[in-house]
């Protein structure tokens, strides 16, 4: 059933506009003023200020690579993070560990880590799958190249993005 | 090698003073036009709470060298199937109304003698209604000759904006030429000197009233009968003249010819590069220039009290000049106001205002002039 709606009876002052025009025009002028005395709160002026001091320490921002206190790459290729990966950005090539090796018990390591940053949507089951605390979600979140080649981190770019990280469980130390 | 007493004769004189004065008029008007698209943006950066240009340059003040070189270099396209030589003379037609407008308006008193108005026009004011008509010519034109509907509906839009709004225009400041008894722009503005402003009366000023035949003398300040009685028909010339010159720039709330929303920039559509930047150019020109037209008839031209003329030294000659143009650019700043405040007029209301209502208030208000002016003389 329709509705009608009534007209609001406008007064003759009011047909005339000008209370109407002359009250924007007052409420645009309080917005001017305000704005070129400086006291409206606009919006960060991003390239020059930054989230970054407010970022959570859970922010999932491109994944990177850890080394331990020790130095040791946590890494032992086991490539669940490539399988995982929903738009496959992760590509690992193993490699073995030399028989002298301090680590040699660990048997593997990436021979090559490439993550396609073109690729990555940042939903962070690499680091959820990663049985050696390996691969870690850093706060890095403007991620730009020039060209494709540029935009794949390899491993020394995520070991460079990564950096050392403490009190990861050292499940390979002597005793265990 | 021509000697000084050369530049001196009066036909020389006058030729490489007109060619001074109408450059540096040219580049000061071109600059403000510049300058307004960046106070265009910014005022309505500020108006919605944003901050507006601020990368290039302090604040975005050389974003109009930015923008006019990125105008410049982009390619000119035409599409196919438009009528070329109209839509190539199209802009240029936009353009020059404008522009020679500037020519009649006194923007300055004297400068080492010299006035300063480019051509001093006994129909000063008619010229000025003359010219800047033509100024729709642009707009029918690139709409017509774009061969799209969205330009030509602008165009179509244009035109009848102009019949509805051209007869309060031109009526509206007959009331003017009624007290001042001239058309003459610079006697106007010395009218205004002597009297005090058409729309502020009281201003300090010489005289007592419009009248010679007045009864007070003496007054310097303040109201007298006959100015109180003339500021009523003033203020309603005022206000009509000004809505009307929205109009005739295109401004919100008539900008119904480009109607970004509902006609995709309407005339200008199928414009790109510099043929779309003399559009712009345009639009802000005859803004300057309406703004000029309204500072001369309604707000005492160059005048300032206590400022004297140019005729006491070329300092004072100077300020005259940028009071002249620091008025006009108060008049922009409160187009700009109203164009981020005001929505667009429905097509068919504004022909309603047009014509069922600036047309008569403009009417009326001629024969209430006479009225006035009859009673004071008797």
């Amino acid at each position: 059933m329709a509705t009608v709606v009534q007209r609001p009876k406008l007064s003759l002052l009011e047909r005339t506009y000008f209370p109407a025009i002359l009250g924007g025009l007052w409420i645009t002028i309080k917005h001017f003023t305000q704005m070129a005395l400086g006291r409206t709160k606009v919006t960060m002026q991003y390239p020059e200020q930054k989230w970054d001091s407010a970022m959570p320490e859970w922010y999932r921002g491109a994944p990177t690579l850890v080394k331990d206190e020790h130095g040791r790459e946590r890494c032992v290729a086991c490539q669940l993070c490539e399988f995982i990966c929903p738009p496959r950005a992760i590509t690992i090539k193993p490699g073995e560990l030399p028989g002298k090796s301090v680590w040699a018990k660990v048997e593997k390591f990436p021979d090559k880590f490439d993550i396609d940053m073109i690729r990555c949507i940042y939903c962070g089951l690499c680091e959820e799958v990663c049985p050696e605390q390996a691969i870690f979600l850093r706060k890095d979140y403007s991620i730009t190249g020039l060209t494709r080649a540029e935009m794949v981190h390899d491993k020394a770019k995520l070991y460079e993005l990564g950096g050392v990280m403490d009190g990861l469980v050292h499940k390979w130390n002597e005793k265990k | 090698m021509p000697s000084l007493d050369f530049f001196l004769q009066p036909e020389i004189f006058l030729v490489w003073t007109s060619v001074l004065k109408t450059s540096v008029v040219l580049g000061i008007v071109l600059t403000m036009v510049a300058y307004s698209v960046w106070a265009e943006r910014k005022v309505s950066a500020f108006i919605q709470d944003r901050v507006g240009p601020n990368r290039v340059g302090w604040a975005g003040l050389i974003q109009p060298i930015a923008d006019g070189l990125k105008l410049l270099l982009k390619e000119n396209f035409v599409p196919a199937g438009v009528n070329k030589f109209y839509f190539s003379i199209a802009p240029s037609l936009a353009m020059v109304p404008a522009i020679l407008v500037l020519g009649v308006l006194p923007f300055g008193s004297t400068l080492f003698g010299v006035p300063m108005v480019i051509a001093d026009l006994n129909v000063g004011v008619l010229w000025v209604f003359a010219v800047s008509s033509l100024g729709v010519y642009g707009i029918v034109l690139a709409g017509w000759a774009s061969n799209s509907k969205y330009p030509f509906l602008g165009g179509i839009r244009s035109s009848s904006q102009m019949i509805s709004y051209e007869l309060a225009l031109g009526l509206s400041v007959v009331p003017v030429f009624m007290i001042t008894s001239t058309l003459n722009l610079g006697q106007i503005v010395q009218y205004q000197i002597d009297h005090g402003w058409m729309v502020f009366p009281a201003w300090f000023a010489k005289g007592p009233g419009p009248l010679e035949f007045s009864t007070e003398s003496g007054a310097i300040f303040g109201m007298s009968l006959e100015k109180t009685l003339l500021w009523i028909p003033m203020m309603i010339s005022f206000v009509v003249f000004m809505i009307a010159m929205f109009a005739e720039t295109n401004r919100v709330p008539f900008d119904l010819p480009e109607a970004e929303q509902e006609l995709i920039g309407g005339y200008h559509t199928e414009y790109s590069s510099m043929r779309f930047a003399l559009f712009f150019l345009g639009e802000y020109a005859a803004m300057i220039a309406g703004a000029g037209v309204i500072v001369t008839l309604f707000l005492g031209g160059w005048s300032l009290p206590f400022v004297p003329d140019g005729s006491h030294g070329w300092f004072w000659g100077l300020v005259n000049i940028g009071t002249f143009f620091a008025k006009i650019a108060a008049i922009i700043f409160f187009f700009l106001w109203v164009r981020w405040t005001l929505p667009r007029f429905r097509f068919d209301q504004l022909m309603k205002l047009g014509w069922y209502v600036f047309f008569e208030v403009a009417l009326v208000n001629i024969f209430i002039t006479a009225g006035i002016l009859a009673y004071l003389k008797s």
